[in-house]
């Protein structure tokens, strides 16, 4: 952008890196000063940072944790109780890493919805929308591996039922027959199926950097979205990352890590299932298979369609379905703000949702409400799940009549501070 | 008419497909050692079989064994369950239609196994809509055949391989 400052350095000696490798540049455009951000941005644009954060105390816990971990499924559940147990501040690390999970993906669903309520995913942010699905994506592959390296009941079943999904696909000819046992090395979840989790979920957080980098670096071609949704043009729009946003980064981050503490060191176990503490057996499966919560809508999806292929392709559908939001919404406007019909359905998708997650926890059979059973309301929350993307965003997005839009975002701002 | 250029052009086309098919095959044969390494290992695929002696599971009554990693279901069934399993053998609600006579060697003996064809999870003995068993994970309901009757499971559970040894051994295997 022609209005951020280039990076010159004073110093002799990083002069003399910069004019070898610029990557103290790199960073001063992209963190630092050189990087100017719409001047409206409000604490929604916090939870980018945050997932970042997490993403950090992720990797930095796990490699401890692997220190002491033994991927055998004879000692695996044994050695995570030593690490609660024995190993100096494992408690800490083990609930750090455990909570750390569910930490990370409440930011992003958080994140994620930013996006939806803001236009974020418009043009010309389709490739950033898209990176930001598949470290999605790659978020839940890693969660549902480290889940299942402390081989307790849930660990177990959980991958079982999990890899089952994919013997939905025994049509395909050839790798059909025989994807399940090549995902797990055996007849049955077992040795070589940790093995392999485990390698990957110590891969994948890695890729997960990549693909944050390339996410990043997407995102700084347009620049940030702001909360009005209109472009940022002259310099009066937009004032410099550093000290500007990392001041409000770094107090929205303290708030943040008061509530994950809150959990590590009063609740640890709260999100966990009672389940996972007792050890992973073949031969009883527990009451209630249940996944973790950040899966539990996707899992109501999968179960709300009494058919093994379709329910499967429902549950993969519902994600992939992201990927066509920049074309399913065609509204010119990108804030909701000024779209009052697509903010009252933006908040109905949210609660439907969160429903959607209840009902995940739920044994299909079990009578709610009104005398209708789970199953049935998953199938109604689940088709309005789909027609949220598949009928109101395309017709309410192209149909609206939107409020009027400002015509800067400085315009905007002293307007509201003459309004007080 | 073909002239000089055109016959060197052809000649360069010809190399560049050759080189490009040489070079998919040896990525190709490099690349398939990578994935076939997650199939079943030798020894998991040495067939293993399990004898199991049949004296100890009274009419009435299952008992299940690990087998490759999997629950394998023995029930020892009553003639009333025989009688029922039979009588439904050409109910309308059979998902994966199957002749209770062609699931067993020995009606008394009913031998398969304990994973649910849906997701996998071991179904509960006794218990469900039709005296047979139900899966708790997914809710699909199976007859004293072990035949799928409700529920999202697609098929009956699977017949193992079994053989008897005499009347009171059977090999799984």
């Amino acid at each position: 952008m022609a209005s951020d400052k280039k990076f010159e350095p004073t110093n002799p000696t990083v002069k003399w890196v910069e004019d070898r490798l610029p990557i103290f540049g790199l960073l001063y455009s992209s963190l630092g000063a050189g990087y100017n951000a719409p001047r409206n941005l409000n604490y929604w644009w916090n939870f980018g940072v945050l997932a970042g954060f997490m993403l950090v105390v992720q990797i930095v816990t796990g490699i401890v944790l692997v220190m002491h971990y033994v991927p055998d499924v004879n000692l695996a559940f044994d050695s995570v109780q030593h690490i609660r147990r024995d190993v100096n501040y494992g408690w800490l690390l083990q609930a750090v890493h455990a909570n750390g999970a569910s930490m990370f993906f409440i930011v992003v669903y958080i994140h994620i919805l930013r996006g939806f309520y803001f236009g974020s995913y418009k043009a010309p942010r389709e490739i950033l929308w898209f990176l930001g699905i598949i470290i999605y994506l790659l978020m839940m592959a890693t969660g549902f591996m480290g889940y299942v390296l402390p081989w307790g009941q849930m660990s177990f079943w959980g991958a079982k039922v999990i890899t089952n999904l994919f013997g939905a696909f025994d049509f395909i000819p050839f790798i059909g027959d025989g994807i399940v046992e090549w995902l797990w090395g055996g007849f049955a979840v077992g040795q070589p199926t940790l093995n392999r989790f485990f390698s990957l979920h110590y891969l994948l957080p890695f890729v997960l950097v990549g693909v944050v980098i390339l996410h990043i670096w997407a995102l700084h071609i347009p620049g940030s979205t702001n909360p009005l949704g209109i472009d940022a043009n002259g310099p009066y729009d937009k004032i410099p990352f550093h000290p500007y946003y990392t001041a409000k980064d770094a107090f929205g981050l303290g708030v943040f890590i008061i509530f994950f503490a809150a959990f590590v060191f009063y609740i640890p176990d709260f999100l966990g299932h009672p389940d996972n503490y007792i050890k992973a057996n073949p031969l009883v499966t527990p009451e209630h298979i249940v996944p973790e919560w950040y899966y539990l809508p996707f899992y109501a999806i999968l179960r709300a369609i009494p058919d093994k292929l379709l329910g499967v392709v429902a549950m993969f559908s519902s994600i992939l379905i992201l990927f066509a939001m920049p074309w399913l919404d065609g509204s010119r406007v990108r804030s909701m703000r000024f779209r009052p019909l697509s903010k009252f359905f933006f908040w109905l998708f949210v609660v439907n949702g969160i429903f959607l997650g209840y009902l995940g926890q739920r044994s299909p059979d079990d009578v709610l409400a009104l005398g209708v059973t789970a199953l049935v309301y998953a199938q109604f929350a689940t088709t309005f799940y789909f027609a949220y993307f598949l009928v109101i965003m395309p017709l309410v997005s192209r149909m609206e009549t939107t409020k009027p839009v400002p015509t800067s975002i400085a315009a905007a701002v002293l307007e509201a501070n003459k309004k007080g | 008419m073909t002239t000089h250029d055109d016959v060197v052009e052809e000649r360069r086309n010809f190399l560049y497909i050759a080189t490009g098919a040489a070079g998919v095959v040896a990525a190709g044969a490099a690349v398939w050692p990578l994935i076939d390494q997650m199939n079943p290992s030798k020894d998991v695929l040495a067939l293993s079989s399990i004898e199991i002696d049949l004296n100890n599971i009274p009419e009435g009554q299952s008992a299940v064994f690990l087998w490759r990693g999997n629950p394998v279901f023995v029930r020892h069934r009553t003639p009333e369950e025989i009688a029922r399993a039979e009588a439904d053998d050409n109910a309308p609600d059979l998902i994966d239609p199957e002749r209770d006579e062609d699931r067993v060697q020995r009606p008394e003996w009913l031998i398969m196994s304990g994973v649910c064809t849906h997701l996998g999870c071991v179904p509960l003995d006794q218990q469900g809509d039709f005296g047979g068993w139900f899966c708790p994970c997914h809710g699909s309901h199976y007859d004293i055949s072990g035949r799928i009757r409700k529920g999202p499971a697609p098929l009956n559970l699977p017949i193992v391989e079994y053989t008897f040894l005499d009347d009171s051994t059977v090999k799984i295997g």
